[in-house]
């Protein structure tokens, strides 16, 4: 099967010190790759090394093309959606011109306006709150605004940074429902970093454990969630 | 009476001209956090490529078209070489490059032009409008012009999505590059709009004040005035605030302090606001939830 996204032999780092050493991560045309770790061991580290966010050194294909190189924009540009650590809201615009932000690099107007209407069907909060300003809104809803944001540029992978991060239970089942759908009905790959391994492992097919800033696990998803020796000595459940 | 209204409208054509400089101020001060100190220079610049235009025997609207077409270019280009260099650099360092600014635009103009002050037309022509004796045609004319240059700009911010691009790169760089903006090129192009802006308001004062190399440097003050009043990052505060500088200034010359203190207002405003109230009279529209 092809990878839409291929990450081998990733350095990457802030100043002069190196966090990632070595890292390969892929995901599948279609599939979900999920990205686990304790905090500080370099995940979020790799989805900016990804999107040519900071310095790196390596291979990075995306969709058959070599981005190892690329600037951010132009990555961005080629149908990848990232939905950064912190949500990255624009908070003084509105939920509405969020999402028109997310569209910005697109030509296809009408088509535009019709992913509005589709986000709005994932996230009917959204709608009724489509005018407010994104930093009034609660976390859970610049959650879903942060994901529809990123929708909205009908990407080929989408970039999640702990999606659940911070949000009640419920929302966090939603969300990963949503990102479900996406997948499934859109055929939209995923590559999801995420603390609550549980879930991350049902979701995706794919997983890798990172370990300051080394890939010490990487297989299928249910393999690596029915080991009990890793999960006791990685996961904690 | 009617000296009052012709007091209050020569505000508000003053406070027009402050208006729009302080817009180019905030634009600038939205995406860079700094104040641009040459931005009056810069205008005054503008307005003797338009007096060459109109010297050269181009019609004044074409030359006024003209002047914001390459005031736009050179504001671009400064950004590219002068102002990327120093982006992330110390504060310092961003000042001292916009005081050089100032200094080089202000001794060219002197070395190039000379020093001698020069008539500037007004393109509404002289005497008085009929049936209304309190306003100078070109007194109506700068604020029909300088509010057409605000709505447009408010249109083309709120409406357009270069527009938007601009607004988000300004309020979150990182993340308008994760949805695929040129950052760059938006930071350009606010300073090619705050430049074209200025050059309006150049145009639009000159005749009032004639043109020389010093000319905008009390109007810069107002206009910062004006920006700090309204809250420095708050675009539709600065308008306000330039309109009320604008007329404070005229009524406090006319009737309390006489002109030759009128620059004094400017600074006791500036001071007041950053004593008391350093957010501005409009805060800011941030809401964020605690
Ligand atoms: N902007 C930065 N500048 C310098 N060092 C950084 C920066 N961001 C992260 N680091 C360092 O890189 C390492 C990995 O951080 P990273 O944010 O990638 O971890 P993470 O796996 O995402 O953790 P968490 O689960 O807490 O989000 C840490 O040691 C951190 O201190
Ligand atoms: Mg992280």
């Amino acid at each position: 099967m092809a990878a839409i996204l291929e990450v081998s032999g990733l350095h990457a780092g802030y100043g002069a010190a190196d966090v990632l050493d070595d890292v390969s991560v892929r995901v599948e045309e279609g599939g979900i790759t999920a990205v686990l770790g304790a905090n500080g061991a370099g995940k979020t580290t790799l989805l900016r090394a990804v999107c040519g966010l900071i310095r790196r050194r390596g291979a990075v294909r995306f969709a058959g093309q070599d981005i190892s190189r690329a600037q951010t924009e132009d990555i961005v540009r080629l149908g990848l959606a990232h939905v950064p650590d912190g949500r990255g809201t624009f908070l003084q615009l509105t939920a509405e011109e969020n999402l028109r932000v997310g569209a910005i690099t697109r030509r296809d107007r009408a088509a535009v306006a019709g992913d509005m209407e589709r986000v709005f069907g994932y996230f009917p909060r959204l709608r009724e709150r489509r005018a407010q300003q994104a930093g009034t809104l609660s976390g859970g809803e610049q959650q879903m605004l942060a994901i529809a944001r990123a929708l909205m540029l009908r990407p080929r992978l989408l970039v999640l940074d702990e999606p659940s991060f911070g949000l009640a239970p419920l929302v966090v089942q939603d969300i990963f429902r949503i990102m479900r759908a996406v997948n499934e009905q859109e055929r939209v790959s995923i590559l999801v970093v995420e603390q609550n391994a549980r879930l991350a492992l049902d979701l995706a097919g794919e997983a890798c454990l990172l370990e300051t800033g080394r890939v010490v696990l990487s297989g299928p998803a249910a393999r690596i969630r029915d080991d009990d020796t890793v999960r006791g000595a990685y996961l904690g459940y | 009476m009617e000296a009052f209204l012709h007091q209050l409208v020569s505000g508000l054509a003053a406070g027009g001209i402050y208006a729009s400089l302080a817009l180019a101020l905030v634009m600038i001060y939205q995406s860079t956090h700094h104040i641009n100190f040459a931005q009056g220079e810069m205008a005054m610049f503008s307005t003797y490529l338009a007096w060459t235009l109109l010297q050269a025997g181009l019609p004044y609207w074409v030359a006024f078209a003209a002047t914001l077409g390459i005031s736009c270019a050179a504001g671009m280009l400064i950004e590219r070489v002068l102002i990327r260099p120093v982006e992330k650099a110390p504060v310092l360092t961003v000042v001292i490059t916009f005081i050089a600014l100032l200094v080089i635009f202000n001794s060219v103009a002197g070395w190039v032009f000379t020093h001698t002050v020069k008539v500037f037309p007004s393109p509404f022509g002289a005497g008085l409008l009929p049936r209304n004796p309190f306003m100078s045609p070109h007194e109506f004319g700068s604020i029909v012009v300088t509010l057409a240059v605000l709505v447009l700009l408010y249109a083309f911010f709120r409406f357009t999505p270069l527009g938007l691009a601009m607004r988000a790169a300004a309020l979150n760089p990182v993340s308008a590059r994760l949805s695929g903006i040129r950052v760059g090129r938006m930071l350009a192009l606010g300073w090619g709009l705050a430049a074209a802006i200025g050059a309006v308001a150049g145009m639009m004062v000159a005749p009032v004040v004639y043109l020389d190399p010093n000319m905008m440097a009390g109007i810069l003050l107002y206009a910062f005035a004006a920006a700090l009043l309204g809250g420095i990052d708050n675009p539709l505060g600065a308008v306000v605030g330039g309109f009320v500088v604008g007329v404070v200034e005229n009524l406090m010359g006319a009737y309390v302090i006489g002109t030759e203190l009128k620059l004094t207002v400017a600074l006791v405003l500036i001071l007041g606001v950053l004593l008391f109230k350093p957010a501005g009279l409009f805060g800011r529209a941030v809401v964020t939830r605690v």
